[in-house]
């Protein structure tokens, strides 16, 4: 038996969409995208509002029928075995769908006896997942009284009451503070390294940087770029980014010509002008020699906003 | 064995109805029992002072198994509007449902399959109350209750599906004021349809109100005729059947677009 040899997996990939569209009327949401995702990868979907992304996993949660082209889900056909593959998924919607009349703990049970688990297997899990989340001394809370992390984080152990073979999250720190996304991207992360599927959505760059192992770049219905978030900044950025902003607009227009005679790719943004380069500290020490004045100047590592930027011209915060 | 996939969102209803059981006893208990003891017994008494029937029976009589169907109309109404609304819109329960094994056509089933149990159950609970004031002459008087709760059915069927369909509740009061009242006033449940002007009658034959007035009344009374009651059975079961063609695809449409 040779020590070294191909690894052949005989598992399927967890989800595979060739061409897959979505259309609204007239309106283009998803514009024939090829995904591919397989067991135990963190994917995301990064794009600004309207990309298409929460198209997208609806389509994969098997909750909105696609428009076009191929959509296979955990080996089945959203079309014709959505119930069957809604009973492996744990999804987490971008906007709450909580039972806001209920307690923390009964919204839990109560998701569970829509899979039809049995009552004694749902509480035992519904305790094991509230401390998971961090949520047991508030187990018997209305859910109306929760703060917007907490209702983030219930979401999450709710979407996990049936063990999914796949998870799905979209947005899922999108109006949280700083301090509750953190708490959240912890957990996800614990998820990660336990081995689960996780496709989430974001339209955080950090988000991306953080918890994605790969992940596709959307822009108006459309895949613009694939890769791990090392690979993207490698391919379509450079390795620093010199950041400058200025006084005024006028000021920022009359230092242009100088910025130019740097040599470096240059994104002019409304209030500030980005300088894509690899020697950073070389071309400002240039740029101060030369008299430019600014009102902040920084050097730092490119990231997939940049790559963002670079492929369409645009931010992702728009 | 699998539970049922409408029965597993009936069953989510029956616990959020925990909390909300009070608006039921009034919709479906307290008033129609407020009603029967001022029309039933006051009006009533200065009927019999006149010696005088209703419809061939005492006012008590013939009008509480009237109340009983009106009552289970409104209560199902209203169950049917503002929590379908919260549902789609407000709270998006259901989109968490449609996330699950569960369809958006069980939504609507399991939907309407608990407003219609809770009208019966109030039904149920009124039967008791009229009895009690001698308004229920007859054992076959039970068969009122699946009577009330078809009624109940044949408009939550159609008000569910309508409801799924709008993106605010400003027309549900319009509903009810404009829709339901009115019915309530001419569907015989306070007199025979026959004091109604000629014109009118056949209306009063599309309300499925007066089928499950009749339906019960014949019931409470012991007058019910198998052939007769298979017709009132019949329209009332069409409305639900409409109902939910209409329902199942208000419902897809809104939750899985
Ligand atoms: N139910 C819908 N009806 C009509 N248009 C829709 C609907 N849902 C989304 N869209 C449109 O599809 C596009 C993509 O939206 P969405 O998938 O929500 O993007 P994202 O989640 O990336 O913000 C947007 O232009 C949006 O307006
Ligand atoms: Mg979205």
């Amino acid at each position: 038996m040779p020590v070294a040899c191909t690894f052949v997996t005989t598992a399927p990939p967890l989800i595979v969409a060739r061409g897959l569209e979505k259309r609204f009327g007239a309106s283009v949401a998803v514009d024939g995208i090829d995904v591919h995702v397989e067991a135990g990868e963190a994917f995301g979907f990064l794009g600004p509002n309207g990309a298409g992304k929460t198209s997208t996993m609806r389509m994969i949660g098997c909750v909105s029928p696609r428009s076009g082209g191929e959509l296979s889900v955990l080996g089945f056909d959203p079309a014709t075995d959505g119930p069957q593959i809604r009973a492996r998924l744990g999804v987490v919607p971008q906007e709450d769908t909580l039972d806001l009349e209920l307690t923390v703990r009964e919204n839990v049970l109560i998701y569970g006896r829509y899979f039809d688990l049995p009552r004694a297997a749902i509480r035992t899990r519904a305790d094991e997942l509230l401390e998971f989340v961090q949520l047991t001394d508030r187990s018997n809370d209305r859910v109306d009284n929760l703060s917007g992390g907490m209702k983030r984080r219930l979401t999450i152990a709710r979407a996990l009451v049936n063990r999914p073979d796949l998870v799905l999250l979209d947005e899922p720190t999108t109006g949280l503070d700083p301090q509750a996304r953190h708490l959240v991207w912890d957990r996800l992360y614990r998820l990660k390294r336990q081995g689960a599927t996780l496709v989430l959505t974001t339209h955080y760059m950090d988000e991306a940087e953080q918890l994605c192992d790969r992940l596709v770049i959307m822009d108006a219905g459309r895949i613009v770029a694939e890769g791990s978030p090392r690979q993207l900044i490698e391919k379509h950025a450079t390795r620093e980014v010199v950041e400058l902003r200025f006084r005024s607009e006028s000021v920022q227009h009359a230092a242009l010509p100088r910025l130019h005679a740097i040599g470096a790719r240059i994104e002019e943004l409304a209030d500030r002008v980005l300088l894509y380069t690899n020697t950073g500290e070389a071309d400002v020490e240039r740029l101060q020699a030369d008299g430019l004045e600014t009102e902040t100047l920084l050097i730092r590592r490119a990231s997939l906003e940049d790559v963002f930027l670079t492929l369409t011209g645009r931010t992702l915060e728009e | 064995m699998t539970t049922p996939l409408a029965m597993r969102v009936a069953a989510h209803q029956a616990r959020i109805y925990t909390r909300f059981w009070r608006s039921s006893v009034f919709a479906y208990v307290l008033s129609p029992v407020l009603f029967l003891a001022a029309i039933g017994i006051g009006l009533g008494d200065m009927i019999n002072k006149n010696n005088a029937t209703v419809g061939g029976f005492e006012y008590l009589v013939f009008v509480a198994p009237g109340l009983m169907a009106a009552a289970a109309m409104q209560g199902a109404a209203a169950d049917s509007l503002w929590p379908i609304m919260a549902g789609t819109k407000w709270i998006r329960v259901f989109h968490a449902m449609v996330a699950t094994p569960i369809r958006p056509r069980d939504v609507y089933d399991g939907t309407v399959l608990s407003t219609t149990a809770r009208a019966g159950a109030g039904a149920t609970v009124f039967l008791l109350v009229a009895t009690a004031f001698g308004a229920v002459p007859s054992a076959w008087g039970v068969l009122a209750i699946p009577g009330a709760a078809l009624c109940a059915g044949a408009f939550a069927a159609p008000l569910t599906a309508f409801a799924a369909t709008q993106e605010t509740d400003l027309s549900f009061p319009v509903i009810m004021r404009l829709g339901i009242l009115p019915l309530f006033l001419v569907s015989g449940t306070f007199f025979p349809i026959s004091q109604l002007p000629d014109w009118i009658q056949p209306l009063a034959w599309l309300s499925p109100l007066w089928h499950g007035v009749v339906l019960c009344r014949d019931a409470t009374t012991g007058t019910l005729e198998p052939g007769n009651a298979l017709v009132h059975v019949a329209a009332l079961v069409a409305c639900i059947a409409a109902g939910r063609a209409l329902g199942v695809r208000a419902f897809t449409k809104r939750l899985a677009q």
